[in-house]
Parts: structure tokens; sequence; C-alpha cells
């Protein structure tokens, strides 16, 4: 016969059953009834393969160093997408590749204090909608090199490339323009 | 259409002694003991809800549901829809009624989102968000609130309130500290309120600087405007006409569902024309770009469709209360005026006027037209809790009491009930507004 395995340590705390996980994988939660419940760690990852599909020609061309939109193709409508999408949401005729301005203005903005897990160390940065000249649509982007105090609707920002490209929305960013910052 | 009985479970940061069939067990049968004639055997099918499968860590959880109930081989299917979820299910059900295909329908919902930490919890939550856009950057739904919120107090603040102020960035500070401390004061009242409701979460004493002084999430929202992660589950069964009256001598009748949309990403938010409620003109709005990203285009379309169904003409006044999506003490000011309770721009007057509030609970500051058209009275998902396939059952359950006068019986505290409620909106939000559910409920007695 197998020995018996040591019986998992039991709490009347979750978090010390959490704690607990970490270091044996197994504890036993006892509630105020007494009732115990077996809780097990169950680690879970993937790599998944992501596709950009439609969206492509925007991120090979952060890696170039270029922001680009998409215009709807149709002469009745002409919409300006600033985040650009394959097919126009107004007439949904296709839309083509254009270089938006890397420039523009702070539409709506926030620091964040926390965020996932896979960002919080991260933490604090600050996230903007930008919109742009001629564009009826914004750009959700970081924003860099100021802080919380400073932000404020309308500053003038200007995107910022990263040298080496991940093939991400985070190889673009905005900084504010000169001058944004002095009264 | 009528609801003849509802159930919930406590909700609670973890529930580590049911796993999510138990918890939908426990609910449906609080929900049958009120109603003996109706038995299980009685339901012809359901409609489950959950959000997600990631806090699940198990596909078709909505089957295993169906089975643990023992209402196999019954028809069913899961409803999923962002934060909305619960709202869509109870509509579903609805509609399975409605069509004639079941005499009798179960709508259950249920999350357990104590399985991952806190942060985790976040990450999943943002996976539903744009997975190229906008999850990469930092991806935290509190983040995009607070993007809105920046905006709506642009709008609606610094534009009228602080128009006198010359020097723009002045002007904005200013504006985000009244806004601050108004969404404070929304916080204070449905952690209040949840003081007299034992399933809620959080209920607490809240002044509105413990509310400004809790700690900076995403600026300008801090902890305590914000509903926090949940384990939970909710039921309401529903029926026609012909068989709510066997089950109970208080049915609630379901006199109106709307239901709304709008783009996943906030950057594409249109820049258009208000539709209007009938109290409304073109003019009101000459200079006002909507939704943009401010309003929930969403949440007004669902409202239109549910009050024109319900045949509501002016809500402040036909409505006894409304149990809304109050994920951020901010989306609740939004939801005010997409639900015309006010206009826009008129939300945060709404808030120091008092008319959200109760007239039965004293609150620490002044609340002069309290009980004008109380919102969230059961403490919302701010103090409630959101597990997030239950919530907008949950709405239904205590909107359920309400109409039925059983506040005191079923809370064992009578101070929330509204008396003479005759008429009720439940409303379930999802992500940024993406999608919005509204129903009305009436006494159908």
């Amino acid at each position: 016969m197998m020995p018996p395995r040591p019986r998992p340590k039991s709490f009347e705390h979750f978090r010390d059953v959490q704690a607990e996980l970490e270091q044996s994988g197994a504890a036993l939660f006892k509630d105020a009834k007494g009732i115990e419940s077996l809780v097990v760690r169950f680690p879970y990852s993937v790599n998944y393969i992501h596709s950009y599909a439609e969206d492509t020609p925007f991120f090979l061309g952060l890696s170039e160093g270029r922001l680009r939109g998409s215009k709807c193709t149709s002469k009745d409508c002409e919409f300006v997408y600033a985040t650009p999408r394959g097919h126009c949401m107004v007439c949904g005729k296709p839309t083509a590749w254009f270089d938006l301005p890397t420039s523009g203005r702070v539409h709506a903005w926030t620091t964040c204090h926390f965020g996932s897990e896979a960002f919080l160390s991260e933490t604090p940065y600050n996230l903007a909608l930008v919109e742009f000249e001629g564009a009826g649509s914004l750009l959700l982007v970081r924003l860099k090199e100021c802080a919380e105090s400073d932000l404020y609707i309308g500053m003038p920002v200007e995107a910022r490339f990263d040298p080496n490209p991940k093939y991400s929305i985070t190889d673009v960013w905005f900084v504010p323009a000169e001058g944004a910052l002095t009264p | 259409m009528y609801v003849v009985t509802g159930g919930v479970t406590k909700f609670a940061k973890a529930h580590p002694a049911m796993d999510f069939r138990l918890m939908v067990k426990r609910a449906l049968d609080a929900a049958l003991k009120e109603t003996p004639n109706l038995t299980k055997e009685r339901i012809q099918g359901s409609r489950i809800s959950y959000f997600s499968d990631h806090f699940a860590r198990q596909l078709k959880a909505a089957s295993m549901v169906q089975d643990y109930l023992g209402l196999n081989p019954k028809g069913s299917v899961r409803i999923e829809w962002g934060g909305a979820t619960g709202g869509e299910c109870f509509q579903a059900a609805y509609e399975a009624v409605a069509s004639g295909r079941m005499d009798i329908c179960l709508a259950a919902g249920f999350e357990t989102m104590s399985r991952v930490a806190t942060w985790k919890g976040n990450e999943f939550i943002a996976l539903a968000s744009d997975t190229n856009f906008d999850f990469p950057l930092g991806g935290f739904y509190t983040g995009y609130y607070a993007l809105m919120v920046i905006r709506h107090i642009y709008e609606y603040l610094r534009k009228t309130r602080f128009a006198h102020i010359k020097d723009e960035r002045q002007a904005q500070k200013t504006a985000i500290a009244e806004g601050q401390r108004i969404m404070s004061m929304v916080s204070v009242k449905n952690h209040l309120n949840a003081l007299h409701n034992p399933y809620a979460q959080y209920p607490k004493q809240l002044t509105v600087q413990d509310v400004l002084h809790s700690e900076m999430i995403s600026y300008p929202l801090t902890r305590e405007q914000i509903c926090t992660m949940s384990d939970g589950a909710a039921v309401a069964i529903l029926c026609d006409e012909e068989r709510a009256r066997e089950f109970t001598d208080r049915p609630v009748r379901i006199t109106g569902v709307g239901c709304g949309t709008d783009t996943m990403r906030l950057a594409d938010r249109p820049f258009g024309k208000v539709p209007l409620m009938r109290s409304e003109r073109v003019a009101d709005y000459r200079h006002l770009d909507y939704p943009g990203v401010h309003s929930f285009r969403a949440g007004r379309t669902a409202g239109l469709e549910a009050y024109r169904m319900a045949g509501i003409s002016d809500p402040k006044t036909e409505l006894s209360f409304i149990e809304l999506h109050d994920a951020y003490a901010s989306s609740e000011i939004q939801t005010y005026e997409d639900l015309g309770l006010c206009r826009y721009g008129e939300g945060y007057g709404f808030v120091e006027s008092g008319a959200p509030f109760l007239k039965s609970i004293r609150y620490p500051f002044p609340t002069p037209r309290a009980g004008t058209i109380p919102v969230n009275p059961s403490g919302g998902l701010i103090a409630c809790g959101h597990p997030v396939g239950a919530t907008g059952l949950m709405q239904a359950v205590f909107a359920l009491w309400q109409l039925q006068g059983r506040i005191r019986k079923n809370y064992g505290d009578g101070t929330l009930q509204i008396q003479n409620a005759r008429r009720g909106a439940i409303h379930s939000h999802a992500g940024t507004g993406s999608a919005v559910t509204v129903s009305i409920l009436e006494r159908g007695f």
C-alpha cells in the first residue's frame, strides 16, 4: 500500500489559501460552517498565434516609422479613420491606406496607476485618445514624457516610433509637442 | 410575459466552497422556495449566462449547469455579451417565452472571478477590448472608463460651470475636481444603501472624503468609485400570463425590452447627433458631438426602444426606481443622461439635487429631492459586487422584490423598499458601452 500523502494544510482565510498554493500547490479552505474545500493550483498559459490580417499594413507601417490611417473609397462617403479599418463602418465600402499626420491633439486622457497583470510593472502610464486634423475617428496611444499633472484636453502631441519594432501598437507612442507643457 | 420568482446567492470576493454549478443550484432553490406550485419539472428550458471562459476555465460551463440542475434533456443555450451578459440572458428568456417556444423559461447566470488574482482578472476583462489596437497598450477597463469620464467632465463641467475660467488648464483641473466630488456622492449613496441589503458584498458607511482619498486606480477614478470582482449566481423564472398567476399572487410583468450596441473601440465612436427622448429638442444639443467618448449611445438606444414598447414618455416620473449598471460611479452619472432621467449635461446637477437618492436613508450631505427616482436602491454593482454573468439577473431579482413589495421579507430589512413601487427599469452594460440592455418591469397585480 502507498504511504498516505500528508493532508494539505487548512486555512480559514482565502488569502492564506492562495499563499499556500504558491508553496505546495494544494490547501484546504475551511469556511465558517467548518466545511472544507480542497483548492489546488492549476497553471494555465498559452502562446496564441495572432494574425493582424487586414490590419497588417498599419503594423508594418509602424516598423517603418509611418502612421497609417484608412479612408473610405466611396466618393459619396470618404470617411477618414485614424484607427484604420478595412471596410467603412458608415457605408460598407472598402477603405484605402494613407499616411496620417504624425502630430495631433489630446481628445481624452488618463493615468493608469494599476493595470492588467501583464502591464503592472509599467505603471503609472498615460493613455490618450488622439485626434488628427481631417480624421473622423481617434487613435488610442501611450503618452510619454509627461506626468499626470501636465495633461490636458487639447494638448498638442507628436508621434515617436520604436527603432526596434515589436510589431505591436506600442511601436508608436506620443509625446507633448514643443511648448505644449509651458503655460 | 412575466417574472414570477428569482433568487441570488450572496455575492462575495470568493466562494471557495461552491463551484459555479452549486452556486446556480442554490439560487434556483431559493427561487423555487418562493413558488410552491412551480417545480423544477415544469421548467421547459433555460438560458444560461456567464461572461468569461477564462474565469471559468471550463468551456461549456453552461452545459454543466443545465446538467447539475437536472434540466437535461430540455433545451438551453449559453448567453454571453460582455458586462451585459446577465441583461441579455434575461431578454433571451423573455424571447423564448414571447415566441411561444416555451411557457416557462429559466434565466440563470453566474461568474467565479476569485479563481485568479485581481490584476490577472483585469487582464481577462481587458481581453474584451480590441487585441490589435487597445489591449497591448496596457489594456485596462478602468483606464478606458477614465478616458470617457475625463471627456464627460470636459463637455459638461468645464464648458458650463467653469466656462468663466480663462486659463484652459486651470479650468480643466477645477472641473475634474468637481467631477470627482460628485462621483464620490454616487459611491457614498450606493455603499450606504447596501448596508440594508444582506446580499451585498461591500456595504459601507463612507463619506465623500473617504471616497476621494481612497487609492487612485486610473485618474480620476479612485478605488471606491469602482466595482469589484465577485463570485455569485442569480436566477429569474419567466413565464406567460396564463401560468403567472398559478405560481404567485404577485407576478411582475415585463412591458418593455431594449438593446443597443456601439463600436468596440472607443476610438471609433462617431461624432453625430443625439437620438432624442420625447422631452428633448434638437436645439438642446446644437453644439454637442454625440456620442464621442463621453456618452453611451448604446444605452440611449436601448432606453428608447424599451420606453417605446412600455409606453413611457418621461422616465423620471413614470418609473419608480432604476437598478442600473454602475461598474463605475462615472458610468452611473453618464447613464442618468442616456436613460433620459435628465438631459445630457445635467447628470452632475442631478446627483447634487438628490434625485437618485432614497428618502429613507440619511446621507452625509443634503439630498433635497431624494426619492424623485431612486437609482440603485440595492447598492448597485459598486456595493453589491459584479459577478458578470449574474449581475443583470441580480438586478432583475431585486427589481422583482421591489415591485412585489417583498424587500423587507427578502432583505430582512424594509429600509430599501420603495413605497408603492409600480414600475422599474433594469439596465445591463458591456465594456465602454459596446452593448446595453434595458428592461421595464411592472407590477402585474
